[in-house]
């Protein structure tokens, strides 16, 4: 019996092996062939053109998801942060309650779903404002994802907020200070390292999301333009996948940017275990 | 002991031969992969063949003219399906195409756009971003060039036509027929290139005229409409079709398969060659 | 400005910025679920949900794709359950190899970072073209156990954790061999948990699009469950994407949206009223 769990448990540690080696052996054959400086630092992604040499740069999509996951968090954090603050220290209970439950169906909504209001309300919404051509943009992409990354970062942070010791808080109302100062200038610091968890959280969700993003960004291989239609790696990957021919290196350049995705969300992990745990301790 | 097994075999070849007589009913899958203007198309002509064969699948996979060549080539469908002729390099694998149908390639614009006709040169001039505003046509705004993927089959025939292959300048590149008219649809600015059997019946868009000409099967079939395309069955020359996959592919140029045909909006092959022995029997007078 | 006055202005002004962020998140949840409403409750017919796109009658339904949601939930489901189970009763129970249980439990918790895309590619690589299995229920089965495994084996895993030891003494001093001790005491007094963990990895699996695309497929036409395993069928979440982006039928997608937005608040309140469950025990 004990053989038959242990090979459950190890079937997990198997599934990210799996996973690992997968991407690594389909992602590195491309950027072989592509050349390393050609593939990261590339400007230009063409691979498909018959008139000119095709080009395998994915510098416009690594940076557009850098740029993206920064302004979404740029704009969720603050809100999320008020907001957890809120719920955990300011709101009456029932207000409280109603709220939180908000926050929970909003984070099991589909993202789908959150794809195709974007569509039909955002970018319409953005093209009137900013008179454009067209409201597929970066922004729209950036509305949606802080939409999305919100629930995490307010659930963990709420948690954060009120793991933090009534003591410091009773002392600092002692001292003379006002409700609303006590809870940004003592709890909201002694909760530090929560509220960095959930904001990591927040940019591996954002880095990684697909579905609502492509309905709403343009799917342009430009590089990061605010206003304009632009593709991250994630929608990169999914809008050329169903077309690229097997054993071409089209495909093979798109394994590789699964790749690159991969080791960036390897890396906000990495930061989240080591840098932000350390820091707890 | 010899008498029993001779009897054994004759029962035995006797069954066989019953029982494939009785075997009318076609059975199997048939695997079509390729472009998305066809998806109508195939479409109501699969599910019309499936309703009279009861035990055939035919499947469809939406992926782009470009994948569905690949597809047949290497064996992983029985059918490709591309709305373009095929490349020279296509050939030489050994590929065949059989023109099921004509489709036009309609040009688009918002309902609320007011330009209705642009020649040839304009669209390619407005595509390639040599013009980017609607004012010169009596319109506002920026013009959003709204196109498709590298692999499609539309965009291949709309450039190869206007002339401005590789040189796109697109707001928006997306990956099927629907997606261009749903993007248009909700883009006052937006021009796109769609099927004609996709656009029909769509609300919300224009469908202008090119050189003055209208988009529609009648257009399409006698050539004044320019901008169209075959839809066409890949096959590999010599490769023996499955039982299913040949019935199919035959019903598909049927005759009865053209009614099912222009119902998807498409002009079957069929009245091509209707209207090309009508023309050539009133040259002959 | 004298220091009392810039106080009081901070403290108004943090006021109303808590207040607006939370009152923002709650209108943001009652806007989405009221345009949906709005935009999918007119376009919900019996026809719609009860029948499967027809071309020769030009007519839209969805119910192959609330068939291949089920299947596909009832496939992953019936895999990362045990698996899930068991590995989750290895951890708590027989490991005494403290360095395993940490690598297991590190793995899990990789697999919960992944974004859904790469979930999606690996899946593709793996079942789809190395095993021959072919886009359909089956690859797409597998491949979601790999993204809900984690959450069944948390959650079995605290709800192991509260049984009390006595329980467990109390089996084998009267003669039982441990796993039957687990079987006849534990896993019963556990299963709260485990149904908790159950109903949060089903909402994940309908709602998830992107791990599907490419291993599930896009197929639009109703199968039995045996050549649904095979055969490209796409879920709900697929099918609103279909339909939105690729067929323009938008009033069909917000008709699936709504559809799914029911289903998630049902599984989401299942899961509440189940964990408040768990936590009176």
């Amino acid at each position: 019996m004990n053989v038959l769990f242990f090979l459950c448990g190890i079937v997990t540690v198997g599934f990210v092996l799996c996973i690992c080696i997968y991407l690594i052996v389909s992602g590195v054959p491309a950027i072989g062939k592509i050349g390393l400086g050609n593939f990261f630092l590339g400007k230009i992604w063409k691979p498909t053109a018959t008139t000119v040499e095709p080009s395998y740069g994915i510098l416009p999509f690594v940076l557009t998801s850098l740029c993206g996951t920064a302004g979404a968090v740029l704009l969720g954090v603050p809100i999320g942060l008020l907001t957890a603050v809120f719920l955990a220290k300011v709101a009456p209970p029932k207000t409280a309650n109603l709220i939180r439950t908000a926050v929970q169906l909003l984070a099991g909504i589909p993202s789908v779903v959150y794809g195709l209001v974007g569509m039909i309300v955002l970018v319409p919404a953005i093209q009137r404002f900013f008179a454009l051509s067209s409201g597929a943009t970066m922004l729209a992409a950036i509305v949606v994802l802080a939409i999305m990354i919100l629930p995490s970062i307010i659930n963990v942070s709420e948690t954060a907020l009120r793991a933090v010791p009534k003591d410091y808080e009773d002392a600092s109302l002692a001292l003379g200070a006002t409700e609303l100062e006590t809870y940004f200038r003592v709890t909201v610091p002694a909760a530090k390292s929560g509220i960095a968890t959930s904001i990591v959280l927040g940019v591996g969700r954002a880095i990684g999301e697909a579905m609502a993003i492509i309905m709403v960004s343009g799917n342009v291989p430009n590089m990061p333009k605010l206003l304009g239609p632009v593709r991250f790696m994630t929608t990169a990957i999914a809008s050329e996948m169903s077309y690229a021919p097997v054993g071409s290196l089209q495909r093979e350049a798109l394994f590789s940017i699964g790749l690159v995705l991969f080791l960036f969300i390897m890396m906000i992990n990495v930061f989240l275990n080591v840098v932000i745990k350390k820091e707890r301790r | 002991m010899k008498k029993i097994i001779c009897l054994a075999l004759a029962l035995a070849m006797v069954l066989t031969l019953s029982l494939s007589a009785c075997a009318k009913g076609l059975s199997g899958t048939v695997s079509t992969n390729g472009s998305t203007s066809m998806e109508k198309v195939v479409g109501i002509l699969s599910e019309q063949f499936m309703e009279d064969n009861s035990d055939v699948t035919v499947t469809y996979d939406a992926t782009g003219s470009g994948t569905g060549i690949e597809a047949v080539a290497n064996g992983t469908c029985d059918i490709g399906l591309a709305s373009r002729g095929l490349k020279d390099v296509e050939t030489e694998k050994g590929l065949v195409a059989t023109t099921v149908a004509l489709d036009g390639i309609a040009i688009i614009v918002n309902a609320e756009c007011p330009v209705e006709d642009l020649t040839v040169e304009q669209i390619a001039d407005i595509f390639t971003g040599k013009v980017t505003s609607w004012e010169d046509f009596g319109g506002k705004g920026d013009i959003a060039c709204i196109g498709r993927e590298a692999g499609s089959g539309t965009r291949d025939g709309f450039e190869s036509i206007t002339g401005t292959k590789d040189t796109c300048v697109l707001a928006q590149e997306l990956t099927s027929t629907g997606a261009v008219i749903a993007a248009v649809k909700s883009s006052p600015n937006a021009i796109g290139y769609a099927s004609l059997s996709a656009v029909e019946g769509q609300e919300g868009i224009r469908v202008l005229t090119v050189n003055g000409v209208a988009c529609t099967e009648e257009t399409v079939l006698d050539g004044s409409y320019v901008v169209q395309r075959p839809f066409n069955l890949v096959t590999v020359e010599g490769k023996e079709l499955s039982q299913a996959a040949k019935a199919f592919f035959d019903y598909m140029l049927s005759a009865e398969a053209s009614e099912l045909i222009v119902k998807a909006g498409a002009v079957p092959v069929a009245e091509v060659e209707e209207a090309a022995a009508e023309e050539a029997t009133a040259e002959a007078k | 400005m004298t220091f009392e006055k810039k106080r009081k202005l901070w403290n108004r002004a943090v006021r109303v910025g808590v207040y607006t962020a939370s009152m923002l998140t709650a209108a943001l949840l009652v806007g989405l679920i009221g345009y949906i409403l709005y935009r999918g409750l007119p376009n919900l017919s019996w026809q719609l949900v009860s029948t499967q796109t027809s071309y020769i009658r030009d007519t839209i339904g969805i119910l192959p794709n609330l068939v291949n949601t089920v299947y596909i939930i009832l496939v992953a489901m019936a895999i990362a359950l045990p698996l899930g189970v068991g590995a989750a009763i290895y951890l708590t129970e027989y490991s005494k190899n403290r360095h395993l249980t940490r690598l297991i439990e590190f793995a899990a918790e990789t697999l919960t970072g992944i974004p859904s895309i790469l979930f999606g590619l690996v899946g593709m690589l793996l079942f789809v073209q190395r095993m021959g299995l072919g886009a359909g229920i089956l690859a797409g089965g597998l491949t979601l156990v790999m993204m809900i495994l984690p959450t069944i084996v948390r959650t079995t895993q605290e709800s192991l954790k509260t049984v009390p030891q006595a329980y467990r003494e109390g089996a084998l001093a009267l003669g039982a061999g441990k796993w039957r001790m687990i079987r006849t005491v534990v896993l019963p007094s556990a299963v709260d948990g485990i149904v908790t963990g159950c109903i949060l990895a089903i909402g994940r699996i309908t709602g998830e699009s992107a791990a599907l695309l490419f291993t599930a497929g896009f197929g639009l036409k109703l199968n039995n469950f045996v050549k649904a395993l095979h055969s490209s069928s796409a879920t709900l979440t697929v099918a609103l994407y279909v339909y939105a982006s690729e067929q323009g039928k938008i009033d069909v997608a917000f008709a699936i949206a709504l559809i799914l937005l029911a289903l998630t608040l049902v599984i989401n309140l299942g899961a509440n009223y189940a964990g408040k469950k768990l936590r009176r025990n």
